[in-house]
């Protein structure tokens, strides 16, 4: 037996744990130590094949080579096949990088996600990490914050407002306090692509947030992050102890002269935080309250503060803007939505899981060609796309290019990049209620059109669906799902519904209506 | 002839009750105390205090919001405003173990509202109640992230995927043989 320990890698995501990881990596720790076989486990992120977890890889002089989904039971038998020289195994798929859902990917902010170890700052570094802080801080912060407009980067919470403009705003301020505050409140169903960056390789996060402080002039962060996330959590802590010990963070990055100091903030379980004026009053410690803009955050955020506020993902992708360059990262994309999204495929997926790719490729390609259809092999008949405030695309309009506009243009929206399939068994009059009702319990009760209008919808959709008076429901529902649009403050009130309106106009046998009594009605509403 | 079989048991009883009472208000106090040390003196400091607190005892007791205002220089109605907006603090002991099971769309997208029926079934409970035995309170939680792995639950702090009822009244039995 060779005394180099052979790597193997088990990720140590919180889908991969939830799925058993951890005693799937005891069992090879006891396995290998019974049988006198050298192994060093290394507890990665995932590679978002999140269908093969626990996704087991062993490195070989090939490549990595991956096993999946692995239980404890299956340990014993991939030793017996020889997995740890790359054996053939029927938990076997070959070389990780060669499966055609990884290699048809773009993987830029996910670069490393699943490849290193989450925690090393050395694995970070040997894989381009902390390139573009070197950069930024080399560049005037003018100039900086022109290539992040430059690099077409919108916000990718879901509002797609242009980063850079937010940053050029919060530079401009001649305030000696400033803050940047990381979006961490991921509440869209569906969505998980903030939760593995910042599980499988908190760095970056860190890394674009230290760009934003040092550009901006800000010299404290805060990441507000959900408190359904532990793992993240702990992930996040410890990442921030050893970036500072290692002089990435604290009161002179990188000898440069500047501070920059962070910290982790946990919400308490409340969606509307994820709205970025109510995330900042949750920061402060009150009630999560959407504030009437303006002003804007960029102007007077926490605190009263200008403060450059942005999703995860937005922050996460600004390390290899600046890496790179702001033309490389723009060569991406369509239209005007350049570079790569994260997209994640959800529910009934056969294989759900997460998928970088450059804005342009279809809803159909990435449902069927990356998701292999249903899990439960039935049709695949709606994907709510962007949260629970999203619409539901109905099968007629899945070769819609994956393009801000493009969604926009049908009443959809990409938002976070979730998709939530639903197959031909699904009640979606259920759902379209499910929307209100929740907008109900969520609403942080500032304004009407939300606060009373969610209660009126849920209450409107049970008389539909009771087949009371429809015809005038359906025309009251309409109204009141104007009322919400135009009339409520913030996205909560004023996207609730969108999905609602999607399944009167896509799926309106699912509310008891024949197809033609829910245009009618549009029309005279119209 | 008023029946007291006992009474020095009884005694011993009722001392040991009252000590528990104290411990219990110790332990409470020792909890608010240390949550204000820790975090009354940061700016946004209120959350963080109440995570402390329930980090701690499972719940925010309503006995410490005047302890908790006044060291904050707060109003009693604010920080009850406070704990009262968000889902995640509770004013209650939990059981000994608390089961989110999650009832967003993905989740529903594979039978999530289901499973919801089956823990309320199995335990005998409405959402946000505790099972009799005191073992088990059980949530609804709006997306745990989990949501390629869907159905997903979270007992506690771990996070549990691919959930079905089998793998649900497991867990169940596992909350109800530990301590």
């Amino acid at each position: 037996m060779s005394s180099t320990p052979v790597r193997v890698f088990v990720p140590r995501d919180s889908c991969a744990l939830s799925v058993g990881a951890n005693a799937v990596a005891d069992t090879i720790a006891a396995e290998a130590a019974r049988r006198g076989s050298a192994v060093q486990i290394v507890r990665n992120g995932s590679r978002g094949m999140l269908w093969l977890e626990t996704l087991v890889e062993v490195q070989t002089a090939q490549g990595r080579v991956a096993y999946g989904p692995v239980n404890p039971g299956d340990v014993p038998g991939l030793f017996d096949a020889g997995f740890l020289s790359g054996a053939a195994h029927a938990l076997g798929h070959g070389l990780t990088d060669a499966l055609p859902y990884l290699a048809r990917q773009e993987r830029l902010t996910f670069a490393r996600v699943g490849i290193t170890d989450p925690l090393s700052l050395d694995d970070y570094q040997a894989h381009e990490g902390y390139v573009g802080l070197r950069k930024a801080l080399a560049m005037e912060p003018s100039a900086a914050v022109q290539a992040l407009i430059d690099s077409g980067l919108r916000g990718r919470g879901g509002a797609a407002f242009p980063t850079g403009i937010k940053w050029r705003t919060v530079l401009g301020e001649k305030d000696p306090i400033k803050y940047v505050v990381c979006n961490a409140d991921e509440g869209d169903s569906g969505t998980f692509s903030d939760r593995m960056v910042m599980e499988g390789d908190p760095y970056v996060l860190i890394e674009g947030m230290t760009i934003a402080g040092v550009v901006c002039g800000a010299e404290q962060g805060y990441i507000y992050l959900r408190s359904e996330y532990p793992d993240a959590e702990l992930a996040l802590v410890e990442a921030i102890v050893r970036a500072r010990a290692a002089g990435f963070l604290g009161p002179n990055v990188l000898g440069s002269g500047k501070r920059f100091e962070l910290e982790v903030r946990r919400g308490a379980g409340a969606y509307i935080c994820g709205e970025e004026t109510s995330l900042l009053e949750s920061l402060e410690g009150k009630r999560g309250m959407v504030r009437f803009r303006p002003p804007l955050p960029a102007i007077q955020g926490l605190f009263g503060k200008p403060t450059v506020i942005n999703n995860v993902m937005s922050l996460a992708s600004v390390p290899v803007i600046y890496a790179r360059g702001a033309q490389a990262y723009r060569d991406y994309g369509m239209g005007r939505s350049r570079g790569t999204l994260p997209f994640q495929l959800a529910g009934n997926i056969r294989h759900g899981g997460l998928v970088e790719k450059a804005f342009g490729l279809t809803l159909r390609e990435l449902l069927y060609d990356f998701g292999g259809g249903s899990a439960s092999g039935r049709p695949i008949r709606a994907v709510q796309l962007g949260g629970p405030l999203g619409a539901y695309v109905p099968e007629s309009q899945f070769d819609t290019p994956l393009d801000y506009e493009a969604f926009a243009a049908i009443g959809a929206m990409i938002g976070h990049g979730g998709m939530v399939v639903f197959d031909d068994q699904a009640d979606l009059g259920h759902m379209a209620r499910y929307a209100m009702e929740f907008c109900a319990i969520e609403s942080c009760g500032k304004c009407t059109p939300c606060r009373i209008g969610s209660t009126r919808g849920v209450e409107v959709i049970d008389r539909i669906r009771a087949g009371q008076d429809r015809d005038a429901n359906v025309h009251l529902l309409r109204d009141l799902c104007d009322t919400m649009v135009a009339g409520s403050l913030c996205a909560l009130g004023g996207m609730a519904p969108y999905p609602v309106l999607s399944i009167l106009n896509h799926f309106p046998q699912d509310l008891g209506l024949a197809p033609a009594s829910a245009r009618d009605s549009h029309q005279k509403a119209a | 002839m008023f029946f007291d079989p006992h009474p020095p048991l009884r005694g011993c009883a009722l001392q040991g009750f009252f000590a528990l009472l104290q411990e219990d208000q110790m332990a409470q106090d020792s909890a608010v105390a240390a949550a204000i040390e820790l975090h009354a003196h940061r700016p946004g400091g209120l959350l963080p205090l109440l995570h402390e607190i329930q980090d701690r005892m499972g719940y925010v007791p309503p006995e410490s919001v005047p302890v908790i205002a006044k060291a904050m220089h707060l109003s009693i109605a604010e920080v009850h405003g406070v704990i009262s907006f968000y889902h995640h603090y509770r004013t209650t002991a939990p059981g000994r173990h608390v089961l989110r099971v999650c009832v967003a769309e993905a989740c529903q997208s594979m039978g999530a509202m289901a499973l919801m029926a089956h823990a309320q079934k199995s335990l005998g409970v409405d959402v946000h109640e505790t099972s009799s035995d005191g073992a088990v309170t059980l949530e609804p939680v709006y997306c745990l992230g989990n949501c390629a792995c869907s159905p997903a639950v979270m007992v506690d702090n771990t996070l549990v995927g691919r959930v079905d009822a089998a793998r649900l009244d497991a867990l169940v039995t596992q909350c109800r043989e530990a301590a």
